[in-house]
C-alpha cells in the first residue's frame, strides 16, 4: 500500500515518524505502532523503510498497477558505509545488489566556521567558499557584460 | 486555538526549505556571515527532504573544467537550445562557473563517486552527467547544512512570508509546527526562499493508491512559487511546466539508460519514429529541431505524435544492453538509488530489462525550476557581467527587497539539478550575507497585526472542522466544509482539463484557459471553507494553497504567451506554433494579494553572443 508495518515487528519507535518527507508514518493510538495514514501520498522513497530498526515496514506496489507478490527489501548499514538490496519478481526470480553510501566517517564534515574566516576583498569578489581552490582550476571564470545581448542566436 | 503557544524566533537569515538549494545556502551563509545567526526551517525533516530524499545516482549538472571538458558558456548554450532559446544566460553561467567547487566539496565530504577506470576522471554518464552512488546524497548534505547553521527547524510548515511594516521589504515569515501545532514567527534581516517546487497540480496518471508516485516528489507542493508570489514578487516563464518521457508507472529515470547504457526507443512494432516527425515538427518550430542535443520537448513531441498515429506503446529497447552483467548493474542500481518504485513495479510486473524491453510513457506536467524546464522567480544576476535590466540589487534578489532565492524558487535557470540548486543557494547566501552587512541595524520592522491576522488565517481550516464536523453524522461529505483532497482533486482536474494536462494530450487555448480561471477563482474562494481534522490535515491544507496559488499563475502565464513554444510540453491550438518575432522574450507576472489581480509583462532575453 506503499510502504506498511508488521504488527508483530514495530514497537513504536517512531523513526519512520521522524523521517518521511510526506509526514504520512504516524503511530496508531490504539496499537502503539506505526502506519501509513496516507498512501496514496507515499513516493515509495524508503525513507522510513531504511530507518527502521526493526525491520518492520515493508512496501507492497501501489494497487493501481502493481500485482501481488514482489518485494524490494533493502538493508542500510551507516557504519559499514553500505546498502544491500534485494528484488524478488512475482514468479520468483530474484537479483541482490550492494553499493557504497559514503566514504567517509558520518559527522566527520566541518563547520565552514572552522575555516579562516574571509576577508573583506574575498567577499567583494565573485568567488564562493572554498574558491578558487575547490574548482581546481586556477580562476573563476567570469563573462565581460558587453558577451550578453539582445537578439536571436 | 488559545492553547497553542507563539514561538519567536529571530535571525539574520532565513532560509525556507532544507532541499538541496535551502542546505547549500545554509552552509555558506555560515561560511561569509561567521556572526550571524543562520536559520534553515523545513517542513519535514533535513536529513530526508526535498527531491533528493531518495537519492539520486548522477549528478547532473558539473562542467569537468579541470579537465577541460566543459566550459561554462557550453552549459549555457545548452540549456537555452534545450529550452528552445529562453534562459537567463546570465544566471544560468553564474550556477556553471561555481558548480565544480560545489561537486568537490560533495566528494570531500563522503559522497561516493564513480571513476572511470582509464582516465580516473569521475565516471561521465554524458556530456554534463557524473555518475554516483547517492543512496546518501541528502544525509551528507544535510549533515553539512545542520554543522553550519545556528538553529535547525524541522517539522514546520511554513505558510506565508512576512513583510516590513514599509511593505517593502521582507521580514521574515511565519508557520506552524506539524507536531506540536505551535504558531512559529521567524523575524529575520534577509530571506532565503529554497523551497520546493510543484507536484499535484496537474492531475496524475495514476489516481488511487499510486497517485504518490509522481515522477516529482508528491511533498513539492509549489511553495517555492506560492512563498514569493503572495509578497508581489515578480515571476517568470510559469506557463514553462515540464513533462517527462519516463518508464510506465514508475516514472522510473532514463537519462543513464539513453546514454550510458546507450538503450534507444521504438514504436510498438520495432520502428525508429523520432526522424519520421522531424518535417512535421519543423512545421512547427523552424529550424530548431534541427539542433542538438534534440530539445527534450521536441523528442517528447515525437513520442505523443507517434502515439496519436496508433502506433504506441513506445519501449525502450534494452534486451540488447543488458546482456552486458556491468550494465544491468547499473540499470537496475540506478532505480535502487533514486526511484525504488520503479523496481517495485517491474518486480510485481515481471519486467525484466534483460528479457523485456519496457514500456515507456509521459508524465502529467510539473512546475519546476531545476530540470530541463525553467520556471519561477525573476531575480536580479550577478553583478560582474548581468545586464542592466537583469540587476537590481544583490544577485538572486526578487524583486522584493530582501527576499532571495535558490534551486526551484528562480526562474530562468533550467538544468541546474541538484549540484545547481545547491550551488545556487550558496550564491544566493554570499549576496544575503552582504546584504544583512550594508543594512547593519536596519532591521525590518513586522507589525504586530500582521501576525496575528496571519496567525488566525493559519489554523482557520482547523477552527472550520471543528464548527461544523457535528453538522454531519460521519463521512467526509460536509455541505459547509471541503477537504485537502477534495480541494486537490479539483484542482488537478481543473488543471488537466483546462490548462493542458494529460486528458486532453498537453492542449488548451484561450477559451479554455479562460473557463479554467474562472473555475480555479472559484476554488480559490471555496479554499477559504477547507476543513482540517488535525494538524497533519492543516499541513495539506496549507500545500494545497500553496499549489493553487501556484496553478493560477501557470494559468495566467499560459493564457499570455501566445505561442506555442515547447511543443511536447503543452499547446496553445490558437497559436500553435513558435513564434520568435513576437514571443522570444520571457513572460513576467506580478500577483497583486489585495485585488487578487495579476499583471503581465515581458522582459527581454540577453544571449552569450561571441
Amino acid at each position: 500500500m506503499p510502504t506498511f508495518v508488521y504488527m508483530t515487528r514495530c514497537d513504536g519507535c517512531g523513526h519512520c515518524v521522524d523521517i518521511c518527507p510526506s509526514d504520512i508514518m504516524h503511530i496508531d493510538k490504539t496499537y502503539r505502532r506505526a502506519l501509513n495514514i496516507e498512501p496514496n501520498m507515499c513516493w515509495e522513497c524508503y525513507s522510513c523503510v531504511k530507518a527502521c530498526p526493526q525491520f518492520a515496514i515493508d512496501c507492497r506496489g501501489y494497487a493501481d498497477f502493481a500485482p501481488l507478490g514482489h518485494s524490494v527489501r533493502v538493508r542500510r548499514e551507516e557504519e559499514k558505509g553500505m546498502i544491500s538490496w534485494k528484488i524478488k519478481f512475482r514468479d520468483g526470480r530474484e537479483k541482490d545488489f550492494v553499493s557504497p553510501i559514503r566514504t567517509t566517517p558520518w559527522g566527520s564534515i566541518p563547520s565552514p566556521a572552522e575555516l579562516a574566516a574571509p576577508s573583506a576583498d574575498m567577499m567583494k569578489s565573485q568567488q564562493l567558499a572554498h574558491e578558487p581552490e575547490a574548482l581546481n582550476v586556477p580562476v573563476l571564470p567570469a563573462l565581460r557584460p558587453d558577451q550578453l545581448k539582445q537578439g536571436l542566436v | 486555538m488559545g492553547r497553542r503557544k507563539t514561538v519567536y524566533v529571530d535571525s539574520d537569515i532565513l532560509v525556507i526549505g532544507g532541499g538541496m538549494g535551502g542546505c547549500g545556502a545554509t552552509y555558506e551563509s555560515r561560511y561569509w556571515g561567521r556572526d550571524l545567526k543562520i536559520v534553515c526551517v523545513e517542513k519535514a525533516n533535513i536529513e530526508r527532504s526535498g527531491a533528493v530524499a531518495q537519492g539520486l545516482y548522477a549528478i547532473n549538472c558539473y562542467m569537468g573544467m579541470q579537465w577541460n571538458e566543459n566550459q561554462p558558456e557550453d552549459h549555457v548554450r545548452y540549456a537555452r537550445n534545450d529550452l528552445m532559446g529562453l534562459v537567463r544566460e546570465d544566471l544560468g553561467y553564474d550556477i556553471a562557473r561555481h558548480v565544480d567547487s560545489t561537486v568537490h566539496k560533495f566528494e570531500e565530504w563522503g559522497l561516493p563517486m564513480m571513476r572511470d577506470p582509464k582516465t580516473g576522471r569521475y565516471q561521465r554518464e554524458g556530456k554534463w552527467q557524473i555518475m554516483i552512488h547517492g543512496e546518501s546524497y541528502k544525509p551528507i548534505v544535510a549533515e553539512a547544512a545542520r554543522k553550519a547553521a545556528t538553529e535547525v527547524y524541522n517539522r514546520i510548515m511554513v505558510t506565508h512570508l512576512l513583510m516590513d511594516k514599509s511593505r517593502k521589504r521582507v521580514a521574515g515569515a511565519v508557520g506552524f509546527n506539524v507536531r506540536t501545532g505551535d504558531f512559529h514567527v521567524f523575524r529575520a534581516k534577509a530571506v532565503i526562499v529554497a523551497a520546493g517546487g510543484a507536484s499535484h497540480i496537474f492531475k496524475p496518471r495514476a489516481v488511487g493508491e499510486g497517485m504518490g508516485r509522481t515522477w516529482y516528489a508528491p511533498w513539492s507542493s509549489a511553495s517555492a512559487y506560492a512563498l514569493p508570489i503572495l509578497v508581489g514578487a515578480k515571476m517568470t516563464q510559469m506557463e514553462n511546466r515540464i513533462v517527462l518521457t519516463r518508464f510506465k508507472d514508475g516514472y522510473g529515470p532514463v537519462g543513464a539508460y539513453f546514454l550510458h547504457l546507450k538503450t534507444y526507443t521504438e514504436n510498438a512494432y520495432g520502428e525508429e519514429y523520432e526522424s519520421k516527425w522531424r518535417e512535421d515538427t519543423k512545421t512547427l518550430v523552424g529550424d530548431y529541431v534541427d539542433r542538438h542535443p534534440v530539445p527534450t520537448c521536441l523528442r517528447n513531441h515525437a513520442l505523443l505524435k507517434e502515439i496519436a498515429a496508433g502506433r504506441g506503446p513506445i519501449r525502450m529497447v534494452t534486451k540488447e544492453a543488458f546482456q552486458d552483467p556491468h550494465k544491468e548493474t547499473i540499470g537496475w542500481e540506478n532505480f535502487l538509488g533514486m526511484t525504488i518504485g520503479q523496481a517495485v513495479v517491474w518486480a510485481s510486473q515481471n519486467i525484466d530489462p534483460k528479457h523485456t524491453n519496457p514500456e515507456l510513457t509521459t508524465s502529467e506536467p510539473y512546475v519546476m525550476g531545476s530540470h530541463a524546464t525553467c520556471s519561477g522567480a525573476w531575480a536580479s544576476g550577478p553583478e560582474d557581467y548581468a545586464p542592466a535590466e537583469y540587476q537590481w540589487g544583490y544577485n538572486r534578489m526578487m524583486t522584493v527587497e530582501g527576499l532571495f532565492g535558490a534551486g526551484d524558487t528562480i526562474g530562468g535557470t533550467a538544468h541546474k539539478f541538484s549540484s545547481g540548486s545547491f550551488t545556487e543557494g550558496r550564491i544566493a547566501a554570499k549576496a544575503a550575507v552582504k546584504y544583512v552587512t550594508d543594512r547593519g541595524r536596519d532591521q525590518p520592522q513586522v507589525s504586530d497585526a500582521e501576525i496575528e491576522d496571519l496567525r488566525k488565517e493559519v489554523y482557520r481550516p482547523l477552527e472550520h472542522y471543528e464548527i461544523y464536523r457535528n453538522e454531519i453524522v460521519a463521512g467526509t461529505v460536509s455541505p459547509s466544509y471541503i477537504l485537502p483532497i477534495h480541494a486537490l482533486q479539483r484542482l488537478e482536474k481543473i488543471m488537466d482539463e483546462y490548462v493542458g494536462g494529460i486528458s486532453v494530450n498537453y492542449m488548451t487555448n484561450e477559451p479554455l484557459l479562460t473557463r479554467g480561471l474562472e473555475l480555479l477563482g472559484m476554488l480559490k474562494e471555496d479554499a477559504a471553507s477547507l476543513g482540517a481534522e488535525d494538524l497533519h490535515q492543516l499541513q495539506r491544507a496549507w500545500e494545497l494553497q500553496h499549489r493553487l496559488l501556484a496553478s493560477e499563475c501557470v494559468a495566467q502565464h499560459t493564457l499570455f504567451r501566445k505561442e506555442t513554444r515547447w511543443p511536447g510540453y503543452y499547446y496553445r491550438g490558437d497559436y500553435p506554433k513558435l513564434d520568435d518575432e513576437d514571443w522570444h522574450c520571457f513572460t513576467l507576472s506580478r500577483y497583486d494579494r489585495d485585488s487578487g489581480k495579476w499583471e503581465m509583462e515581458k522582459a527581454p532575453v540577453y544571449h552569450i553572443v561571441d
